[in-house]
């Protein structure tokens, strides 16, 4: 039998991303996580998470590694069973309803899983076959999605031939081949160099005009969250904030100073004494929040005694959403968490 | 751009390309059933084709091995060993049927391993997470190097006159369905122990230490008649030794040798004095390959 879900109800072309929740039935809930936890032996990756994504949504899962991304993307993904707790995907569960699930969600994985020594018509044809997409619809639907991607004249080449950026695209579109409802990316422009990142970026928002369809994504990079229609930022197992960019960067409302001194011990002190501002040593720097930052600064340099080499003020971004969630900019936790993660990595082994 | 033609509907399932407003393909993926099982294993297959093919540096390394025991083995050891054949057969002749094995040896184990390989560059895991049930992509993956390595070894059956063996279309035939049986079941060994080796050069290390005593046991080399009594044992349990023997009747039965000669030469498989029958002889070839196939699917099963 032909599953389709409803999608594409005559005339509502989808404008735009998903305004917010005006109602929440299960027709319009593409994921639905309760009370999720995941244990390897003593360590706990995924510590009872909670959340629901929406039908059109883009959703963000934002974190440092290891705080818990992949095993949750891997649970959604049916990869991974979680301990307990339950996840439904496109309306189905993932532990007992596997293949429905994996029917209707494409995945493109952090590391890339094409065959490089097919070329991109030929790793498509492949997907296309395994999904079982009907045999009519394969070369007009193929074409569609390497079109999307800028690929359809590259279709030909072997994969090998392709840039880390065309290889990540051509991943999407193999991702979205069989029309999936959901599109599962985990970490989708890790390892790309910015103008890479960028692109990939103008293809799915490109592709969210143009599908009806739910992105879920991971990343741990905090510009491309504000891509995102909302965000939960996760951190030790833990979902700590879930929200739109907007309204998270609100919650946090103040400016960033970061000034380099000659000598930041006093500098955190004289802070401290005389504002009464908590300042700490960020990417080594000096790292403070102020209301208005523009105003503070003239300030700093007349009373502050060490002399002051740099400043730099910024506004509210995600990052500094993480760091008021968990106390941490995310590239602090990057260096003790990459040590966690191959210790991880070597004791479950990668698949 | 391209125009969703709705076609007239090619899978039963109906007309699942429909062409909505903003132009966009819907693809109706169906249920899992037997139908996608076949097609998926039958995608497993044709790409182990297409990597064959374009893989032309394979086909010819992997002649290399067999040529070298044919011909500068077989005709150095030749000098040697003439005396006890009867005349008018050479020891090329008498290994030429386990040269031939060898040569799909190779190619299967190796097709095999590409799941290892695979698993490294992460296209296994784009098999695996795919609707369709795992033992479709096993059987699909086993079907791949039997059809390669069977081919590999045609192009070996290809030196039959080089060593002195009529290119006979009955021998041919029966000689292709033999390596047929046996690439499966290699190929089938091969993929129930990629299924549970993480590294490729793990799995080449460990096969290799496996295929040479396996090809030396096998009775390849030597007749199995008269060999001391650990010898024989180790023979009778190796499973290439039970395709080589009826390789080599079909060989020497399609040769223009006395009976006697026949019997000496090549007698078959033989248990306590008791000639295994070639049905037998086959069977349980093929029994170990569904074997080690159910085993790999079972394994696979087990993963992610």
């Amino acid at each position: 039998m032909a599953v389709q879900t409803g999608g594409e109800a005559e005339g509502s072309a989808r404008t735009g991303p998903a305004g917010p929740s005006q109602f929440s039935t299960a027709e319009d809930t593409a994921v639905s996580v309760s009370k999720l936890t995941k244990r390897y032996g003593d360590l706990e990756a995924v510590r009872g998470i909670d959340f629901e994504v929406r039908r059109g949504e883009t959703f963000g899962f934002l974190g440092p590694n290891g705080a818990g991304k992949s095993t949750t993307i891997s649970i959604l993904c049916t990869l991974v069973k979680p301990t307990s707790g339950t996840a439904v995907v496109a309306g189905h569960n993932v532990v007992t309803d596997r293949d429905t699930v994996r029917r209707n969600i494409g995945l493109v994985f952090q590391d890339t899983t094409l065959d490089t020594y097919l070329t991109a018509e030929q790793n498509l044809r492949f997907h296309a076959e395994l999904y079982g997409v009907p045999r009519a619809a394969v070369a007009p639907r193929m074409r569609q999605v390497l079109e999307m991607v800028g690929l359809w004249d590259r279709r030909e080449s072997l994969v090998r031939t392709y840039s880390g950026g065309m290889q990540r695209r051509l991943e999407i579109a193999r991702g979205l081949l069989h029309a999936p409802h959901i599109l599962f990316l985990d970490e989708p422009t890790v390892g790309l160099d910015p103008q890479t990142r960028s692109s990939i970026w103008r293809y799915i928002n490109d592709l969210k005009q143009r599908e009806d369809i739910t992105i879920f994504l991971t990343t741990h990079y905090m510009d491309e969250a504000e891509h995102c229609d909302r965000i939960a930022i996760i951190d030790h197992g833990l979902i700590v904030a879930i929200d739109t960019p907007e309204a998270l960067k609100a919650s946090v409302g103040k400016d960033r100073v970061q000034i380099s001194t000659a000598d930041d011990e006093v500098a955190i002190r004289e802070l401290a004494e005389r504002f009464g501002i908590e300042a700490a040593l960020h990417e080594g720097l000096v790292t403070f929040s102020v209301e208005s930052g523009e105003e503070f600064v003239p300030r700093l340099f007349a009373e502050l005694d060490v002399p002051i080499r740099s400043v730099s003020v910024a506004r509210p971004s995600l990052d500094d959403v993480f760091m008021s969630y968990t106390g941490r900019t995310i590239r602090d936790t990057e260096a003790s968490s990459a040590d966690a993660m191959r210790a991880m990595a070597q004791r479950f082994g990668r698949r | 751009m391209a125009t969703p033609t709705t076609t007239e509907a090619a899978a039963p399932q109906g007309p699942a390309v429909q062409p909505d407003l903003t132009d966009l393909i819907r693809v109706a993926v169906p249920e899992r059933g037997l139908r996608q099982d076949l097609r998926a294993a039958s995608v497993v297959w044709r790409r182990e084709l297409i990597r064959f093919r374009t893989d032309r540096l394979r086909m010819i390394t992997s002649l290399v091995q067999p040529v070298l025991f044919l011909f500068v083995l077989g005709t150095g050891l030749g000098a040697l060993a003439g005396h006890s054949l009867p005349p008018g057969v050479s020891f090329k002749t008498f290994i030429y049927p386990g040269i031939v094995a060898m040569g799909v040896l190779f190619t299967a184990i190796f097709s095999a391993g590409s799941i290892v390989w695979d698993r490294e560059f992460g296209f296994l895991r784009e098999m695996l997470v795919a609707p369709v049930n795992r033992g479709a992509i096993v059987l699909g993956k086993c079907l791949g190097g039997t059809t390669v390595a069977t081919f590999q070894g045609i192009i070996v059956l290809a030196l039959a006159g080089l060593a002195d063996v009529p290119y006979n279309p009955v021998l041919i035939i029966t000689l292709i369905g033999e390596l047929l049986l046996l690439s499966f079941t290699l190929t089938a060994f091969g993929v129930m122990m990629a299924a549970r080796i993480k590294q490729f050069q793990a799995f080449m290390a460990l096969t290799q230490m496996l295929v040479m005593p396996l090809f030396f046991l096998s009775g390849a080399l030597y007749p199995l008649n008269g060999l001391p009594a650990w010898l024989t044992v180790l023979t009778r349990i190796d499973p290439l030794t039970y395709i080589v023997a009826p390789m080599r009747r079909a060989v020497f039965s399609h040769l223009n040798i006395s009976p006697a000669a026949l019997h000496a030469l090549a007698p078959g498989v033989s248990w306590f004095g008791w000639t295994v029958p070639l049905g037998l002889s086959l069977g349980i070839v093929a029994l170990m390959g569904v074997g080690m196939a159910g085993i790999a699917i079972v394994e696979f099963n087990k993963t992610e």
